[in-house]
């Protein structure tokens, strides 16, 4: 795929630098190159949608997602009740509209997801210049914690935190984010490490800065385009998490409609029903489909350190 | 190589020291490890009793020391006991390493499902690079890294159990009934092996060493199969560590779908009557296995990769 992309074009060879002195006009260049690459312009559809739905749940939605009619429970996809309302995707067992319900539903999956990433975000790379910066004792403290962050199975631990500290909101945020911020700190130190004996860093201490200035000023923006890759590849896995345990009523509670609840409820209909299962999976699925085609085309574009050969 | 293995060996220790940190501190998270452990209609003197009998009244580190090394009849989790499951009433670890094969037993044949799938789409991906074969295996690879697992097992349910009616819905009697767990559990370690494979295999056959074989006159074939693969075997064996290690605790949702006796399953079930030592029995065991085969993988690594010293 690497291939399609203009700025490989033109057999000269590429420096880094290159990217990020090229000012404004690099983000017309990134939108050319999306424009030629099916893949991520669907990505990108996929998503805007979901925000959409998220943002403006009332204008797409065409049912109230909570309303309950036990007469029209369980109607396949495209029923039309007496009134002349049609239920596109069907209703679910206490005949909610499902399509009303997957709009709806968007708005936790988006929010967790989000703010997971932004939390995840901020300890990772955090801990990660704090590591790559001092280096020795600290960051050997730091991997450590690193490493116990992977070895824990962490769905096991953060569902138990979930049902310690109680369901809500910043608790599933907090626990889904338990294991997340370690592959920024990864990434971060091994950025900071390189980069902290150029003559950028040693050129802004001898004039004066102070660590957080050089932390701020000069190491962050230099490492963000790589957390911006990271951000979006983990946005995809922190919506299946969270989906995962709304699925398993470790979630947002019921009445909210969630993706994960909603296949939980299609569960006990798989041989009756199976519309209850199948719409919000296609729908999380797309969603996860279009931040990964997002976030394999943003690696092109904004990192090309990153960039291997498979893509 | 000696020193690196022990190095590696005392970085596992402090890793297991930490997780068990973890696992204590998990009832404590509340502040108060009754809030947590006794129903919530328990009367003043009940907790006062439950208290005293469990040791909670005692002082933080005087708590954690008989948690490590033994308090009355409980021998201490350094030696295995993580006390007396309150649902069932026998130790708690005993019940985790009953459930262990059966994780253990899903987890190896995903894995193996996952490599046969894997390992030759990615060796014939990055051999026809550019072609619908590269092209079939990348949309798979996308379409495996999107696809959550617990929807694709609810997915094949619907069509091998209820409509086709080859394959049983949950069990673990029968030898087929592992087929639509593993699948499902498989999935996403097939996607990453796939682009792991193609993606070292490609850049292994840049490099000046196979064209030198590919000038020596030496056949294609005999160029990937012993020049290429052998040098690609070793981030391919990482990352095979990674997947086994990610698969022991992450086929909690797959476990409870298809009613696999697995830990996963044991976990959820404790967490929803709050048997907790079950709980901190299985995430210190699944770490404990997590560490074990990322220390294995680290040796395989040094044996496979003479080059690589480890100063």
């Amino acid at each position: 795929m690497a291939m399609d992309n203009p700025m490989d074009a033109g057999g000269a060879p590429r420096f880094d630098q290159e990217l990020d002195d090229r000012g404004p006009s690099d983000l017309q260049l990134a939108l050319q190159d999306l424009l030629k690459r099916p893949p991520a312009l669907f990505g990108v559809f996929c998503i805007i949608v979901t925000i959409l739905w998220a943002l403006a749940p009332g204008l797409f939605s065409p049912h109230d997602p909570l309303q309950q009619d036990l007469l029209r429970h369980l109607k396949p996809p495209g029923f039309v009740d007496d009134a002349g309302n049609t239920y596109w995707l069907g209703t679910d067992r206490l005949g909610r509209d499902i399509l009303s319900r997957i709009i709806w539903g968007s708005r936790v999956s988006l929010a967790v997801g989000f703010a997971a990433v932004f939390v995840s975000g901020f300890i990772g790379i955090s801990t990660g210049l704090i590591a790559g910066y001092y280096g020795g004792k600290i960051d050997a403290v730091i991997s450590r914690i690193v490493d116990t962050a992977l070895a824990i199975p962490f769905v096991l631990l953060a569902l138990a935190i979930i049902a310690i500290l109680g369901a809500s909101l910043q608790n599933i945020v907090l626990a889904i984010s338990l294991r997340t911020w370690t592959v920024y700190t990864r990434v971060v130190r091994g950025e900071v490490f390189a980069l902290k004996d150029t003559d950028m860093v040693t050129g802004a201490r001898s004039a004066g800065c102070n660590t957080p200035r050089v932390m701020l000023v000069y190491l962050l923006p230099n490492v963000f385009s790589s957390c911006i890759v990271v951000a979006t590849i983990y946005l995809g896995r922190m919506i299946i998490i969270e989906s995962s345990f709304s699925f398993l009523g470790m979630g947002v509670p019921p009445p909210t409609p969630t993706w994960g609840g909603m296949l939980a409820d299609g569960r006990g209909f798989l041989d009756t029903a199976w519309w209850l299962t199948f719409f919000p999976g296609v729908v999380l699925t797309l969603t996860v489909l279009g931040v990964n085609l997002l976030g394999d085309w943003l690696r092109d574009v904004l990192d090309p350190r990153m960039k291997r050969l498979d893509d | 190589m000696r020193a690196y293995i022990i190095r590696s060996l005392l970085q596992s220790l402090i890793v297991l020291w930490m997780v068990l940190l973890i696992v204590f501190l998990m009832l404590h998270m509340t502040g108060d490890p009754a809030d947590v452990l006794m129903p919530d209609e328990a009367t003043l003197e009940e907790i006062a009793a439950f208290n005293k009998e469990r040791g909670f009244d005692q002082p933080l580190y005087v708590q954690y020391f008989n948690f490590l090394f033994g308090h009355q009849q409980n021998k201490g989790v350094l030696r295995g006991d993580f006390g007396i499951s309150f649902y069932h009433n026998v130790p708690a670890m005993g019940l985790v390493t009953e459930r262990i094969p059966a994780t253990a037993i899903l987890a190896v044949f995903a894995l193996f499902v996952g490599l046969v799938i894997a390992i030759p789409t990615g060796i014939l991906s990055a051999v026809f690079r550019k072609t619908w074969i590269d092209y079939f295996s990348s949309v798979l690879s996308m379409a495996g890294q999107s696809i959550p697992n617990f929807w694709l097992g609810l997915i094949l349910i619907i069509l091998f159990s209820e409509i086709l009616g080859w394959l049983p819905t949950s069990g673990y009697r029968e030898a087929k009934s592992i087929i639509l767990p593993g699948l499902a559990a498989g999935l996403y370690a097939t996607a990453r092996i796939m682009r792991m494979t193609r993606s070292t295999l490609l850049e292994v056959m840049s490099q000046d060493f196979v064209n030198t074989a590919r000038s020596k006159g030496i056949a294609e074939a005999l160029v990937i199969g012993r020049h290429a693969l052998k040098n690609a075997s070793i981030p391919i064996v990482t990352i095979i560590g990674l997947e086994l290690g990610g698969l022991l605790s992450g086929t909690v949702v797959v476990e409870v779908i298809f009613a696999w006796p697995g830990v996963g399953w044991l976990v959820v079930e404790s967490i929803n009557v709050n048997d907790y030592p079950v709980v901190q029995a299985a995430v210190a065991l699944l770490s404990l296995m997590f560490v074990g085969v990322n220390l294995a993988v680290d040796i395989v690594y040094a044996w496979l990769d003479p080059r690589v010293t480890y100063s």
